[in-house]
């Protein structure tokens, strides 16, 4: 580090791994970008089954439907990191774990405002009290209680530790509450009542065709949104702290 | 006479209902053609592109201001 001081300004910093790479690692970042616009024109384009009730909002399922699968990915990001605080002790991965958890609520709460909508123009009505839909708002409930606790543990090795214990319970709850409950019940939304496909729409190769891609597109950005989130926390901490 | 004539007519009747429930399948669903006829969805797939790549190029500035703060940080 000494020696770095005395080096013109140019050398003074050692490039980082990820610098050094360059398009290596970013590659998956325009991927997003390019998988999104297509899901955007190929979504309105091509042609997809006339289905009585759903007409022209079957497309929905380019753009609905992913953000619950972007925030089932981050939120398993997040719980890993929370199981990887509890054995390592480390606070880096309390800082992932909680960022995660942000994205996810992002993720799920426009999931969760697309899907009324949807429903109000296919089922009449902005809510149903149907298990998939109660479901997922109270997993949204049992995540923001996981910042309510964080918000109420001042000391920071104390916060992370039962916060990671906290948020090993949501993501169990999310699973009952999204993929367990929603199968042995029957339910208006697709993909329940003991099927766990997309049942009709599974036999369209062509909405397949744009649908795998959207999912791929949608968590990308949502990684990539998660991301920034975690530099920016550090950053945020190595002013504040110095650390 | 009349009762023949009542059940005969129920009969025909429950027998149309069958035919329109049978019919039901092939009842053409109302689909946004005329907004594809009339090349108006290009409209709406630029609208919705233009938001997307601006909501990217945010995220892409957010990135580089980030970075280059990564990188101020570490020269101090």
């Amino acid at each position: 580090m000494n020696s770095n001081k005395i080096l013109p300004v140019e050398n003074e910093r050692q490039l980082s791994p990820s610098e050094k790479k360059g398009l290596a690692t970013y590659w998956w970042k325009i991927l997003s970008i390019v998988l999104l616009l297509f899901t955007i024109i190929a979504g309105f384009l091509f042609p997809v089954p006339a289905q009585p009730i759903l007409h022209e909002t079957i497309r929905n399922l380019y753009f609905h439907v992913p953000m619950w699968f972007s925030m089932m990915t981050i939120l398993f990001v997040s719980v890993w990191h929370s199981i990887k605080h509890l054995s390592q002790s480390n606070i880096e991965s309390d800082i992932v774990a909680s960022q995660a958890a942000h994205t996810g609520m992002l993720v799920g709460f426009l999931g969760l405002i697309t899907g009324s909508l949807w429903a109000r123009y296919t089922w009449g009505a902005w809510w149903v009290a149907d298990t998939k839909l109660n479901g997922a708002a109270i997993t949204m409930l049992i995540y923001l209680a996981y910042f309510v606790l964080r918000g109420s543990i001042d000391e920071e090795q104390k916060r992370a530790r039962i916060a990671a214990v906290y948020n090993i319970f949501a993501f169990v709850m999310l699973i009952v509450f999204l993929l367990i409950l929603p199968r042995m019940n029957d339910s208006l939304h697709p993909g329940n009542g003991g099927n766990p496909g997309f049942n009709k729409y599974d036999l369209d190769s062509t909405m397949r065709m744009v649908f795998y891609p959207a999912v791929a597109g949608w968590i990308l950005l949502t990684v990539w949104i998660f991301t920034l989130r975690v530099r920016l926390e550090k950053l945020k901490r190595k002013i504040l702290f110095n650390d | 006479m009349i009762n023949k004539l009542k059940t005969s007519t129920a009969l025909i009747a429950l027998l149309l209902f069958s035919f329109a429930g049978m019919a039901q399948p092939t009842q053409t669903i109302e689909m946004a053609d005329g907004l594809y006829q009339s090349g108006k969805i290009y409209v709406v797939i630029i609208v919705v592109a233009i938001i997307f790549v601006g909501i990217v190029g945010y995220l892409i500035s957010l990135d580089r201001k980030i970075s280059r703060l990564e990188k101020e940080l570490k020269n101090k």
